[in-house]
């Protein structure tokens, strides 16, 4: 369970996140939608404990992120914008640093190592440096550094970017795989992506939710059906073009 | 102390994963040896001791040490890992220290590796091992002092070059503040107290007495707080600014 009620985060005069509230439930994969610059990164970032939050709250698997942060961050995996991970380790030692960290038990670990490693086919490059790795193989250190404890709660911020057709089609089977008992939040701006793994979607634009449906009622919104179209007329709405605006000022 | 642990092994092996470490390593041994031979007149001397070794390390430290731990936090916020790191399951503290820890213990490695010069001293004459024990830790406690301070700088920036010079124009203020020409500024009209207080505050004084041989609880506390003080602003410079 992911709790968050009220959430706001300034940085000095710019409102990133506006006082959102939404709860996500187990076997929910929670779409969140948005034009860049649009809070949802720094949504993700307060909800695994990177950013502390202006106001407001975020809890997770009952775990209060300001009060009981280790406990909170136990439960969940993170997928990071850009999958960082460090360059000079090997895909190996990298995922074992993570599974010390993890405080995962000596057969547990083994087998935990095994899943991912077979599941993100990392097996080939697991003695190769991670710096020499392509762009597909680095996100895919990344989400298995995320699964590793298989967490409750994944947060996985543009978990297909960069990725080719293939890769994205089995990032996108992986999440259906686990998405039965978990709690998956993905932000995107790949809108066949929602429609492919998400049964919820939340867009966000200037730090507020605009919507929050499921990705079928939100193509109905639209005369055409299709979520592009409903994604672009609900954000542009929110966010009056530069243009606009300014003859708005002229006139008054 | 388990992620402590885990978080300093992770810390400590990049450096070898890495050339920095032989380069480190290969550099700071030739310019000791080289300074000890021909600055410091090990030979001409005549005196079975370690003084002209020593009496460098201060110096070589400014140089080095900064270029150790310009690495430790602008490169994980360059490279994004903070946020990696930041959301695993260990608190700031852990993160601080296992990485320090680490960058302290490398050095250490550097420092041991020097014991040619000790084994020579040893075969040339009879030199005061105990002395030479202390100034060694004495060394040691000094590299840790600088790694404190560039650990705080390259937790406020995301530059390694900029980590590295403001590190480095740090600690040479804190040797300078003991050093005769700058103390002779404050010598002839100052009061005695406010001499000492300048005197106190740096590395040389301090260095300088435990390399003597004589270990005082002073100079350890000196260290120890130094390192204490630099750490914890470390931690809340991070905190203030981890996503920049």
């Amino acid at each position: 369970m992911i709790e968050i009620k009220h959430l706001t985060k300034r940085y000095g005069e710019l409102l990133a996140v506006d006082d959102i509230s939404f709860d996500v439930a187990p076997g929910q994969v929670l779409g969140f939608l948005g034009p860049n610059g649009a809070g949802k990164s720094t949504t993700m970032k307060m909800i695994t404990g990177f950013l502390s939050p202006t106001a407001g709250s975020v809890r997770v698997c009952g775990h209060d992120l300001e009060s009981a942060p280790l406990a909170a961050k136990s439960c969940m995996g993170y997928l990071p914008e850009g999958a960082p991970s460090y360059p000079e380790m090997t895909v190996r030692s990298f995922l074992e640093f993570i599974a010390d960290i993890r405080g995962l038990s000596a057969d547990v670990r083994k087998r935990r190592l095994d899943d991912v490693i077979g599941r993100l086919a990392l097996s080939s490059v697991l003695e190769q440096v991670i710096e020499t790795l392509s762009k597909g193989f680095k996100r895919r250190v990344g989400l298995a550094q995320a699964l590793l404890h298989d967490p409750q709660v994944l947060i996985l911020d543009e978990p297909t970017d960069g990725l080719d057709p293939n890769q994205k089609h089995e990032v996108r089977s992986l999440i259906n795989d686990m998405s039965r008992d978990k709690i998956i939040v993905i932000s995107t701006h790949i809108l066949e992506e929602v429609d492919a793994v998400c049964n919820r979607a939340i867009i966000i634009a200037s730090g507020r939710i605009l919507a929050d449906d499921t990705p079928k009622n939100l193509a109905a919104r639209a005369p055409s059906g299709r979520l592009d179209d409903v994604f672009r007329t609900i954000t542009t709405a929110a966010t009056p073009r530069a243009i606009p605006a300014a003859e708005g000022a002229a006139h008054a | 102390m388990r992620n402590t642990l885990t978080l300093f092994r992770r810390e400590f092996w990049s450096y070898f994963a890495t050339p920095l470490a032989f380069v480190f390593i290969v550099i700071f041994l030739l310019l000791a040896g080289a300074l000890a031979f021909y600055l410091g007149g090990f030979y001409e001397r005549g005196q079975a001791d370690l003084a002209p070794f020593f009496n460098y390390h201060p110096w070589l430290y400014l140089f080095l040490i900064p270029a150790l731990s310009m690495r430790l936090w602008a490169e994980e916020r360059k490279s994004g890992t903070i946020e990696l790191l930041m959301t695993l399951p260990v608190t700031l503290w852990q993160a601080v220290i296992g990485k320090y820890l680490a960058a302290w213990a490398f050095a250490g490695v550097a420092l041991v590796l020097t014991f040619p010069i000790w084994i020579t001293v040893n075969y040339l004459g009879d030199p005061d091992n105990g002395a030479i024990l202390a100034a060694y830790i004495g060394s040691f406690l000094m590299a840790g002092g600088f790694l404190a301070i560039g650990s705080c700088i390259s937790a406020a920036t995301r530059n390694q070059v900029i980590a590295f010079i403001f590190t480095v124009v740090l600690c040479f203020g804190f040797l300078l503040s003991g050093f005769p020409m700058v103390l002779g500024l404050f010598d002839g009209w100052a009061p005695r107290a406010i001499v000492d207080a300048v005197a106190s505050l740096s590395f040389l004084t301090h260095f300088a007495s435990i390399s003597k041989g004589v270990i005082d609880v002073r100079d350890l506390l000196y260290f120890g707080i130094l390192i204490g003080v630099w750490l914890l602003a470390t931690a809340i410079v991070l905190e203030m600014k981890k996503a920049d």
